[in-house]
C-alpha cells in the first residue's frame, strides 16, 4: 500500500494515542521506529500487520479501530488539507457521495500511483445509497464508514450509517439520509489554507 | 463571412443561460453591458449594467480592440481581459454577435489564475459551471501543494538522516581512509590507553598545481594514489586519516624511535615523489611531514602533539619541503 496511506495510520495512532503506542505497534508489527516514509511503496502485509498490532497493543477490536482512522482522517486539524480534498468532491453531501465513484481517479489525478480503494455508489430511494468498497485492506470498509460519518457532519447532514458486511465482490456500507440540511455543518472556502 | 446567411437559433432565457454560463456578459450595439452572469457580477460594481464595457474591461489580446467595432472584428477569437480596477483580475473567453444586430454576448473564464480569483472575490463552488474544470484545476493546486509538502517534510527527514549518517561516518569518502572523526577517536584513544606511540601530519607539495593545470579529477585521482601508498607504506594497526584537502594524519602506535620514524617518512616521501599517470599524463607531487611521538611528553595531550606535529611539518616545508622533520620539546 502507498506509503501516504500508511503514514497517515501512523499519524492516526501518534496523534490519537501517542508516542509510546507508536513504539510498541512498528516494534510489534517489525517496523523501525520511524515508520512509513510518505513517498514509497510497502507491502499490504506490513499495513496489515500494523493495523493488528495496533488492536492487540490497544484491546480495540480491529473494525472500530479502523472506523476511528476514518473519523481522525477527515476531522483532525493537522489533516485539514485532506478534508478540503475531500469537499471537491461535491457541493453537499448528496453531491459528494456521488463523486465518490471518481475519488480513485481524483487521487491518482495528484499522485499517479496512488491506490486508493474502488468506491461504487448506489442510489436505491433519494434517501437511501449502497456504497461497494473493495480494497486489498481487509475492513478498508470501515475506514470509509468512519470517514463517511465525519463528512455528514462536515457537511451539516443527518444520516445513518452502517457497515453491513463483507462479500466476495467487496464490503457494502449502507447510507440512510434522514435530512440533508440537519446543522451548518462546516465552512468550506475555496479559497483554502494558507 | 456569413453575414448573408440566417442560421437556425435557440430561445434561452437569462436564468438558463446564467446557469450554463455564469460569467457570461452580454453587450448593447454601442457598447453597454446588458445582462451579466452571477458569477461575473461578484467582480464588478453593482451599478454595472448600463457602463460602458471598455472602461470596466481592458481587452490586452489581441492588441487594438477598443470598441465594438473591433469586437465583432474578432468574433470567437481567443480574448484575454483584464479587470480595469486594484484587483487587475485576468479574464479569457470569447465573443459571438447576437442575432439581429442586438450586440454581443461574451463568455469569460479565469484560467490558470483561478485561484487567485476565488480569493479575491470570494467565490464558491456554487459559482461555477458544472462544466468549469474550475473545480479540478483548483482541487489539483490543493493536491499538489499536499504532496509536495510529503515529499518536503521526506526530504527533510532524509537530510537529517544523512547528516546524522555523516556525522557518524569514520571513512573519507575520496579515500576510503579514516576522516577527522575516525582520527580524533583513534587518538583519544592511544592517549587513554597510555601507548606509546608516533605522529606524523602529512602534507602534499605541488598538489595545488595538479588541481589547476589538470582539474578537479586528477586531484582527487592523486589524492587515491597517495592513500594507497599511505596505506602500503603503514601497518594494519596504524591510523592513516585524511584530516583536510591534502593534508594527512598518521598514528603509528608503538613506534616512538626517532631514526625509525625518520626512516618511514623518508619512505613515504620517496614513493609519493614517484611519478603518477592520470589518464596518460604523468603527475608529480611532493610532500612534507611533521612528526611528533608521544615520549617526548611528561603528560600526554593529543591536541598538543597534533599541534607540535604541525609545527615541525611547518618547519620542514620551510626548509625546501619533501622532507620530514621530528618535534624536539624544548
Amino acid at each position: 500500500m502507498h506509503g501516504l496511506l500508511n503514514r497517515s495510520i501512523q499519524g492516526f495512532l501518534r496523534r490519537t494515542y501517542g508516542e509510546a503506542v507508536w513504539h510498541d505497534v512498528a516494534a510489534r508489527a517489525g517496523l523501525g521506529p520511524d515508520g512509513f516514509e510518505a513517498m514509497l511503496d510497502y507491502d499490504d502485509n506490513l499495513t496489515d500487520r500494523v493495523i493488528n498490532a495496533a488492536a492487540l497493543r490497544l484491546d480495540r477490536p480491529r473494525d472500530a479501530l479502523l472506523e476511528d482512522l476514518g473519523t481522525y482522517l477527515v476531522s483532525h486539524p493537522d489533516l485539514e488539507r485532506l478534508r478540503r480534498l475531500l469537499r471537491f468532491g461535491g457541493t453537499g453531501f448528496v453531491d459528494f457521495l456521488h463523486s465518490l465513484d471518481e475519488l480513485p481517479d481524483r487521487a491518482r489525478m495528484a499522485l499517479p500511483e496512488l491506490e486508493l480503494p474502488e468506491l461504487d455508489l448506489n442510489e436505491q430511494r433519494p434517501d437511501r445509497f449502497r456504497l461497494m468498497c473493495k480494497s486489498p485492506l481487509i475492513g478498508a470498509g470501515h475506514v470509509i464508514l468512519g470517514l463517511l460519518r465525519a463528512m455528514a457532519d462536515d457537511y451539516g447532514s443527518l444520516a445513518v450509517l452502517e457497515h453491513e458486511g463483507s462479500w466476495p465482490e467487496g464490503e457494502i456500507i449502507r447510507i440512510d439520509l434522514l435530512d440533508p440540511r440537519f446543522s451548518e455543518g462546516r465552512r468550506f472556502d475555496l479559497a483554502g489554507v494558507a | 463571412m456569413d453575414g448573408g446567411m440566417t442560421l437556425p437559433g435557440l430561445t434561452l432565457d437569462i436564468i438558463s443561460l446564467a446557469r450554463l454560463m455564469p460569467m457570461y456578459l452580454s453587450l448593447t450595439e454601442d457598447g453597454r453591458i446588458a445582462e451579466v452572469g452571477p458569477t461575473l457580477a461578484k467582480l464588478l460594481p453593482k451599478d454595472a449594467a448600463g457602463q460602458d464595457f471598455f472602461a470596466l474591461f481592458e481587452i490586452s489580446r489581441p492588441g487594438n480592440v477598443r470598441d465594438m467595432a473591433g469586437l465583432a472584428a474578432r468574433t470567437g477569437d481567443r480574448l484575454h481581459l483584464v479587470r480595469r480596477d486594484e484587483s487587475r483580475t485576468s479574464l479569457r473567453g470569447l465573443a459571438v454577435p447576437l442575432k439581429g444586430g442586438q450586440g454581443m454576448l461574451l463568455n469569460l473564464s479565469f484560467g490558470i489564475t483561478v485561484a487567485e480569483a476565488v480569493r479575491d472575490h470570494d467565490l464558491t463552488d456554487a459559482d461555477f459551471a458544472p462544466t468549469d474544470l474550475a473545480m479540478e484545476l483548483l482541487y489539483l493546486i490543493e493536491a499538489k501543494t499536499a504532496v509536495m509538502g510529503e515529499l518536503r517534510a521526506m526530504n527533510r527527514r532524509l537530510e537529517g538522516a544523512r547528516s546524522e549518517a555523516e556525522e557518524r561516518a569514520l571513512t573519507d569518502t575520496l579515500t576510503g581512509l579514516r576522516n577527522r572523526r575516525a582520527l580524533d577517536l583513534a587518538l583519544a584513544e592511544l592517549v587513554a590507553r597510555g601507548q606509546p606511540f608516533g605522529l606524523m601530519h602529512l602534507d602534499l607539495d605541488w598538489f595545488k598545481a595538479v588541481n589547476d593545470t589538470l582539474g578537479h579529477a586528477a586531484g582527487d585521482h592523486v589524492l587515491r594514489m597517495v592513500a594507497g601508498v599511505l596505506r602500503a607504506q603503514t601497518r594494519a594497526g596504524d591510523t592513516v586519516a585524511r584530516v583536510g584537502g591534502d593534508e594527512f594524519v598518521i598514528l603509528l602506535p608503538g613506534l616512538v624511535d626517532a631514526e625509525r620514524m625518520r626512516i618511514i617518512a623518508a619512505r613515504i616521501i620517496a614513493r609519493l615523489e614517484e611519478p603518477m599517470d592520470y589518464q596518460g599524463v604523468s603527475t608529480r607531487v611532493s610532500a612534507s611531514i611533521g612528526m611528533a611521538a608521544s615520549t617526548a611528553y611528561d603528560r600526554v595531550l593529543g591536541d598538543r602533539m597534533l599541534a607540535d606535529a604541525d609545527s615541525a611539518l611547518y618547519e620542514a616545508k620551510r626548509q625546501g619541503r619533501g622532507r620530514a622533520e621530528l618535534h624536539v620539546p624544548d
